[in-house]
Formats: structure tokens, C-alpha cells, sequence
């Protein structure tokens, strides 16, 4: 069953300009490397290069930061809503 | 004509430059840019002998302020007091200890008006015609004032529920002002939206490099009223994380460009119980940051859910041996009672946050009682105060009679 993402503003040149894309995967980790077979490149800018998640961009599942949940390893299913959100300046 | 000491806008996180454009995310990682300047350049042309020729505003250190010609905007502001307070270094039980006080800050009464004149200096030197900010109230206030003054349209928008001195300080300049029913951060990331869309000048979104490179004058004018030499502590208030960094950029400047020479020098970061994300991850040692979905604190300038300078506001703490506190609504409104029954200085909340929090790092030991202490305090408490009205008493009314006087005196002398 394929998982909705919604992609951020800046990654949609990678997409076709789509914000919302459909990828499978079991966790994070294989949702990123599925988004990549699909989307050369789009992986680079989220993870760097140890593959860890850059620290200006967070991957929400259902609004939780998988910093705080098992990083890359957190276990998703298809009814799941995740959100790829670079940081936000301000204040 | 290009400055020859403001190079151009650099990645924090992977370097990589930029031009000197009004963006502020690199576009390879998302790390945040910031200004570059060409140190020995500046070294060259700055010297405490130019500085003292110059007038007393934030601009008399212009070399390294991140404009191409003469400021525009905000010509006159800063260089506030920095105020000796033996008063209260007395009730604190410390030695030396000074407030900056930008309670005072021309002309909006807040440090806020620093980042402004930059950001609009900067804003009109590329051209554009109408700005914007994401506020929780001081900078809306000082973005509302510059653009009156400058002549350029503005969009301000603040969380619906913000103190009434902040928004009727904002409606008074003609600004179109906006209430987002929400938190500051949703406050922000609409804004996000809108930058992306309306070619504004969002002074602290796509102009954000610029606009928080003014918070560094603040630590310039410390360093310069001390006599050219750092305190050993400062006490800095943290929402974003900015200013803090900004204070720690400052004094690393003035060691670089040789305006004061290499000494131990500690930064200490002050948030609100009630919205307190980077202090928990400093007290937890911890390089990641919560983020706090509902801010509930009366420090409501304080009240940044997601801090965007965060990482970097425990790195600067870290690294130069500082620590962070928070306090309470009810420790707020002591100290901003304390500064002002010892000072004679109404602060705003966040005042009250750094005063509390700094009384806290002195009774730990983290502030040893015979070093140097600065107090940054940011903003007038003639904005917020609706945070201390139930806490202050109210005044005596007696008949204009002599004896009435009397006896009202007589019953507070007994008390």
C-alpha cells in the first residue's frame, strides 16, 4: 500500500513539482530510499552525508519528529500522514 | 557601492557562500545563512579611536553592521545606557553588576529596533517597497515605527492574544496589522508561506541574516562601556536563540578585529518555565531540542515553541562555560518588581526572565558572586502591563484634607 508524503516547497523541482508524492517503505529509512529510486536526489537533501537526517529538516509522522520517536528505524503503515518540513526561521 | 568589509551570506551549517541577496537557507542542506565579512579588512579601516569620532548610535561600529552604503533606517538608534546597579548587585549578593538597558532602546523602547534598522537600511538598499515581520509584539511595534518613518508599506502579523500596549504600539504607525489566532510558531510558518509568495521584505524570514546581525551592536556597546573589555558573565534572554548568538558573535568580532584583546568570557541564556525548550535541553545535556507546542508563560516576547537558533544558542552556552535557567510566572513578576524597586527600571517580561534566571545562576554558584555580571534586558514594561497590574497594589485616595493625609500616614508607619 503506498504512503502519502508531503513534500516541502523547495524539494518540488525533484518531485515534478507534486507536493504530495505516493512511496512504500516499513520504516523511515526504507520510505527515503524508496522516495530516491523515484526521485534521484531528493535524498541527499534531507539526509547528510552519514545518512542521518540534517538538522534543519524534519520528517513528521502523524506531527510527531522522528528525532523523538526512532529516528530512521520508527516503523510506518499506509494510514500514516508524513510530512517532510525544513526548519523554519524566525523570531 | 559594495562594502568592502560584508563579503556575503554563508551556510552555517555547510559554509558553502552565497551572494549577498535577500535569501536566508542555504538551498543544499536548509541550514540557515549568515553574514560574512572580511576581517582584515575591517581590522584595518575600525579602531576604538574611530569608534569614539562617531556618534552614539548602533552604527558606530557601521564595518561591521551587514549594509553596502550609509544606513538609512534607524540612523539614531541604540547605544543605551549601560547602567552600574550597586542596588541591586546588593540584593543579588554580587560584586559588580550592570543592566543594558534597552528598556530605552530609540524609538520603540526595545532591543528590537537594533535588528530593524539593519533589516530596513538593508531592505531599501535592494529595493524594496513594502516589509513584513512574524512578531511576538516588539519587533512588530519597531518594524510598524521604521517603515512609517521610511515610507514603506508594512504587514505585521502577531499571535491574536498578544499584551494591548504591544498592539496598540503597532496600530499607532498605520501598519497593516494582522492577528493569527495561534501560537507564535504558527504565526511564523504562515508567514514562511507568505514570504514564499509576495516579494516583501520579511525581516525575519528572507531578510533574517541581515535583521539578526543587529543584535551584535548590543554586545559591541557592552564591551566598548566596560572599557573596552568583556564582563565575565552575561545574561542574555533567549525566544529564537538570536540574540544570544548575536552577543557571542560581538564579542568573538571585537577579539578578531583587535578592539579588545583575548579574555574567559561567559554567556548565559534566560528563558520562561512555561516555554522553555532550549533550557531543557541544556539541563539535560542534550543537543536536541523539544519543541513546545503551547507555550504558556506571561513572558509572552519569550514564547518560541521551535527556537530556529536553538542548536546554536546551546553551543555558544557551551562553549564559553555557560549555563542556562528558567523561571517562573510568579519568579517573573518578582524581578521585574526587584529591578525596579532597586533600579528604578521597568522591564518588560523577558526582563523579569533574565533578572530571575540570572538571580538563580548566582545562588547556584554557576555565577560566582565576585565576577563581573551583565544583565541584557531587553524591552519596557510600559508594554506589558497587563503581566503586572494585580501584583503592584493600587494607589491610596483620600479627600484633599491635611488630617485624612495624616492618619493615612500614621497607619502606614504602624504597619
Amino acid at each position: 500500500m503506498p504512503i502519502p508524503v508531503t513534500i516541502p516547497t523547495p524539494l518540488r523541482n525533484l518531485t515534478g513539482g507534486a507536493d504530495t508524492v505516493q512511496t512504500e517503505g516499513a520504516t523511515i529509512g526504507a520510505l527515503l530510499d524508496n522516495l530516491d529510486a523515484a526521485y534521484p536526489g531528493i535524498k541527499a537533501r534531507i539526509c547528510d552525508e552519514s545518512g542521518a537526517v540534517r538538522r534543519f529538516v524534519n520528517i513528521y509522522v502523524n506531527g510527531e519528529d522522528i528525532r523523538f520517536l526512532e529516528e530512521k528505524e520508527t516503523a510506518i503503515k499506509e494510514t500514516d500522514e508524513i510530512s517532510i518540513v525544513p526548519a523554519i526561521a524566525g523570531g | 557601492m559594495e562594502s568592502p568589509f560584508f563579503t556575503s551570506l554563508k551556510c552555517r551549517e555547510c559554509g558553502k557562500l552565497y551572494p549577498k541577496k535577500a535569501t536566508h537557507i542555504c538551498e543544499d542542506d536548509f541550514g540557515p545563512l549568515e553574514c560574512a565579512y572580511d576581517y582584515s579588512a575591517i581590522s584595518r579601516s575600525i579602531s576604538r579611536e574611530a569608534i569614539l569620532s562617531r556618534p552614539k548610535s548602533m552604527w558606530r561600529y557601521r564595518e561591521l553592521l551587514p549594509i553596502d552604503g550609509d544606513p538609512t533606517v534607524g540612523v539614531q538608534n541604540g547605544f543605551t545606557p549601560l547602567v552600574k546597579a550597586n542596588r541591586l548587585a546588593k540584593a543579588l549578593g554580587v560584586d559588580e553588576l550592570y543592566i543594558k538597558n534597552d528598556t530605552v532602546n530609540y524609538p520603540t523602547l526595545s532591543f528590537k529596533d537594533r535588528v530593524v534598522s539593519v533589516a530596513l537600511s538593508r531592505a531599501v538598499e535592494m529595493g524594496f517597497d513594502t516589509v513584513a515581520c512574524a512578531s511576538t509584539g516588539n519587533l512588530a511595534n519597531s518594524v510598524a515605527a521604521h517603515a512609517a518613518a521610511a515610507g514603506l508599506k508594512s504587514y505585521v502579523f502577531i499571535p491574536a492574544d498578544l499584551e494591548s500596549g504591544k498592539v496598540l504600539n503597532s496600530l499607532i504607525y498605520g501598519t497593516n496589522l494582522i492577528g493569527i489566532t495561534g501560537a507564535y510558531d504558527q504565526v511564523n510558518r504562515l508567514c514562511s508561506e507568505i514570504a514564499g509568495k509576495y516579494g516583501w521584505a520579511f525581516v525575519n524570514v528572507n531578510i533574517r541574516p541581515y535583521y539578526a546581525e543587529g543584535s551584535k551592536s548590543i554586545g559591541f556597546e557592552i564591551a566598548e562601556q566596560l572599557g573596552w573589555k568583556f564582563p565575565a558573565h552575561t545574561v542574555v534572554p533567549m525566544a529564537s536563540g538570536s540574540l544570544l548568538t548575536k552577543v557571542h558573535k560581538a564579542y568573538q568580532e571585537f577579539i578578531k578585529v583587535g578592539l579588545v584583546p583575548e579574555s574567559r568570557f561567559s554567556i548565559h541564556g534566560a528563558q520562561a518555565a512555561g516555554c522553555s525548550p532550549i533550557s531543557r535541553a541544556y539541563k539535560e545535556n542534550a543537543n536536541l531540542i523539544h519543541f513546545v507546542k503551547e507555550p504558556k508563560t506571561i513572558a509572552k516576547s519569550l514564547a518560541i515553541g521551535t527556537p530556529a537558533d536553538g542548536y546554536y544558542a546551546l553551543g555558544s552556552m557551551r562553549e564559553t562555560g555557560g549555563a542556562s535557567e528558567d523561571v517562573t510566572d510568579p519568579e517573573i513578576v518578582e524581578a521585574i518588581k526587584l529591578l525596579a524597586e532597586t533600579e528604578g527600571i521597568f522591564t518588560e517580561t523577558a526582563g523579569g526572565v533574565t533578572l530571575g534566571c540570572a538571580k538563580k545562576l548566582i545562588e547556584s554558584g554557576k555565577i560566582p558572586r565576585n565576577e563581573p555580571v551583565v544583565l541584557v534586558i531587553t524591552g519596557n514594561g510600559l508594554k506589558t502591563q497587563e503581566a503586572v497590574m494585580d501584583h503592584i497594589g493600587k494607589p491610596s485616595v483620600i479627600k484633599p484634607s491635611l488630617r485624612e493625609f495624616e492618619s493615612l500616614l500614621a497607619a502606614r508607619t504602624d504597619a
